[in-house]
């Protein structure tokens, strides 16, 4: 078996089995948070890393998925159960409205321009703060369920159900047409693809996703507040993608799972608590000095190497490729890798 | 009110031309969105804090060695940071926020997390058109003056600016023409931080000084620099001055203006990316494959 499909196993198992070993409430709840934030993720890969939208204004779709949510449960006094998937679904329309707006931008005016969406809401947010909240949020939300262990459960098996989806879907012909209009949209709208479509749907869907996020975040807190549109989170997300790698999806994830428990844990120290943002940031440096493609394509680079004929993966131990027969070398020298790329 | 909006935003489309304009030419030279910008000059505002009110020197003296400082200090930054990443893309994005939180962590580390008082350079007020204006922000408004024109000089009557200017044209050819575009990156970082620099010595007075205060102009100045067209220098001018202005109307016009500025501000960028997806004077240039 891969080592890269090992360690996933791995890492599910651990996932699903550790509140049955060792439920410390602080840890469930960072856990929680952690995996609300590998969606939200996640997501942003797929529209910035395998669409090529780098969207820098993800924190929009995140808050506006939190505010539809606490809202409708709230003001309305509909469960959590469906107001989520609403939240969801208002955050696909923002997704379809901002994806419309920018069909026309690409490269960094589009970063820039997603930039300014968040911070529009939030202007409106601040406007109206009898709609709002104001700079309060809406508090006294219900949790989706009550024990620190079932919201654990809730959040680590959406965010497994979803991660895996968008892994799939990222795998699909749906990513491989994705992957074709981030490397060259003129190219794939010759090929006869309906590239408008596709990024409409890919930043719907993106969206959906963070908004799920959102929505899950703000019932976890009970609490709906600007701070989930600000500038910060839309950084937060851009950093968590590129460390962990972009166009991987489980590269974000791993990022999240690494940085997010990180920063909560030098925080919990006496002395380093104020700290923690520095640190957090000169990690980030110094590992994107040493790998600057992310971490998870160069830990699976040690790990495994691909077969030169028939692209297929193999364990780095292996001589031969285990489906084709082919030598695997072992050194490539220099200038064959300047050539490979 | 007419009056306040002429001044307020001419004031505050100069800062912002100064921080637009310098992003601009990082931008068009080295293909750097750098997020850090802003916080260069957050430095600066707290480098002329800590020279003028902890050390006790002169305004100019500590003004001139607070930008000097902040000048040298980003091409430090720009070699062991963003050079040896410069091929990746979004490795260069994530290292310039990375350093934006860093300088914020650091001046909230050292100088706590409060706001902080300049004394203002100069006292008293001059009356134009029936309306006083500080002395302050008419020093403002002719420091962003006077470093526009030097700026416009440098890139337009120096050797330098010609090669800054034919590397942003087109990097290849720059290089292959015999420029050592590394040295002419290394220059525009330069220039552009001391633009930055001198903003934020120049506002440090009026606005006050704390570790975030790099945001709120860092989104100011990404809409300006989009809505000129990115790597213009006549649209950023143009575009701060827009900003400026829509700033001034809605603060000074509409109930809760001050909250909607920055939005009011981006919409109007968002309305001209609908229009024009290139800005208002950028160049739609073939993508480089």
């Amino acid at each position: 078996m891969l080592p890269s499909r090992t360690l996933v196993l791995l890492w599910v198992v651990a996932l699903v089995a550790l509140p049955q070993a060792y439920d410390d409430p602080y840890v469930l709840r960072i856990l929680t948070m952690t995996c609300i934030f590998a969606v939200f993720a996640a997501s942003w890969d797929l529209l910035a890393g395998y669409t090529g939208q780098v969207n820098f204004g993800h924190a929009l779709f995140f808050g506006a998925g939190a505010y539809t949510s606490a809202l409708m449960s709230l003001k309305l006094g509909i469960t959590p159960w469906a107001t989520v998937w609403a939240g969801a679904a208002v955050a696909a329309l923002f997704g379809f409205l901002v994806g419309y707006l920018c069909l026309r931008l690409r490269g960094s005016y589009l970063s820039l321009a997603t930039l300014a969406f968040p911070l529009i809401a939030l202007g409106l947010l601040f406007a109206f703060p009898g709609f709002s909240g104001g700079e309060l949020g809406i508090s006294g939300l219900r949790r989706v369920v009550v024990s620190p262990t079932s919201n654990y459960y809730v959040a680590a098996l959406s965010m497994l159900a979803i991660v895996f989806g968008l892994w799939l879907l990222a795998d699909s012909r749906f990513g491989i047409v994705l992957h074709a209009i981030r490397d060259d949209e003129v190219a794939a709208r010759a090929s006869g693809i309906n590239t408008m479509r596709y990024k409409l749907m890919v930043f719907a869907i993106a969206g959906a996703a963070a908004g799920f996020a959102g929505a899950l975040f703000a019932h976890y807190l009970r609490v709906a507040g600007p701070s989930s549109l600000e500038v910060a989170l839309s950084f937060q997300v851009v950093i968590w993608g590129i460390f962990g790698g972009v166009a991987t999806i489980y590269g974000p994830v791993a990022a999240v799972f690494i940085l997010y428990p990180l920063t909560e844990w030098l925080g919990s120290f006496q002395g380093v608590g104020e700290l923690r943002l520095l640190i957090f940031a000169i990690i980030v440096l110094l590992v994107l000095l040493f790998m600057p493609r992310g971490l998870a394509p160069w830990v699976r680079d040690k790990l495994e190497t691909q077969c030169p004929r028939c692209k297929q993966r193999n364990g780095s131990w292996k001589k031969v490729c285990r489906l084709c027969g082919a030598p695997l070398q072992a050194q490539v020298s220099r200038a064959q890798r300047l050539v490979g790329h | 009110m007419l009056q306040d909006i002429l001044v307020t935003g001419l004031v505050n489309g100069g800062v912002y031309a100064l921080l637009a304009i310098g992003f601009s030419l990082i931008f068009g030279v080295a293909r750097i969105v750098n997020i850090a910008h802003t916080a260069f000059y957050m430095l600066a505002a707290y480098c002329f804090y800590a020279l003028l009110v902890k050390a006790g020197l002169g305004f100019l003296l500590s003004g001139i060695i607070a930008v000097v400082a902040v000048t040298l200090f980003s091409m430090l930054c720009y070699r062991l940071v963003i050079e040896p990443v410069r091929e990746h893309e979004a490795a260069v994005l994530i290292a310039t926020i990375a350093l934006a939180l860093i300088f914020q962590e650091l001046m909230l580390f050292t100088f706590g997390g409060h706001y902080l008082g300049i004394p203002s350079t100069l006292d008293g007020s001059v009356r134009v058109l029936g309306v006083s204006i500080p002395y302050q922000r008419l020093l403002i408004l002719v420091v962003a003056a006077a470093m526009l024109a030097v700026a416009w000089f440098v890139l337009y009557r120096t050797r330098l600016g010609l090669a800054i200017r034919a590397t942003a044209n087109d990097l290849e050819v720059a290089n292959l023409m015999g420029m050592n575009v590394h040295r002419v990156a290394m220059a525009t970082v330069a220039i552009s931080v001391a633009l930055a620099a001198i903003a934020g010595v120049v506002v440090a007075p009026v606005f006050v000084v704390d570790p975030f205060m790099w945001l709120a102009p860092l989104v100011t100045m990404l809409a300006i620099v989009v809505l000129g067209g990115l790597g213009s220098l006549k649209g950023s001018l143009i575009g701060a001055l827009i900003i400026g202005y829509v700033e001034a109307i809605t603060v000074f016009a509409l109930p809760a203006g001050a909250y909607l500025k920055g939005a009011v501000a981006l919409l109007i960028m968002v309305a001209v990316l609908l229009v024009r997806p290139e800005g208002l004077f950028g160049v739609a240039f073939e993508e480089e494959r």
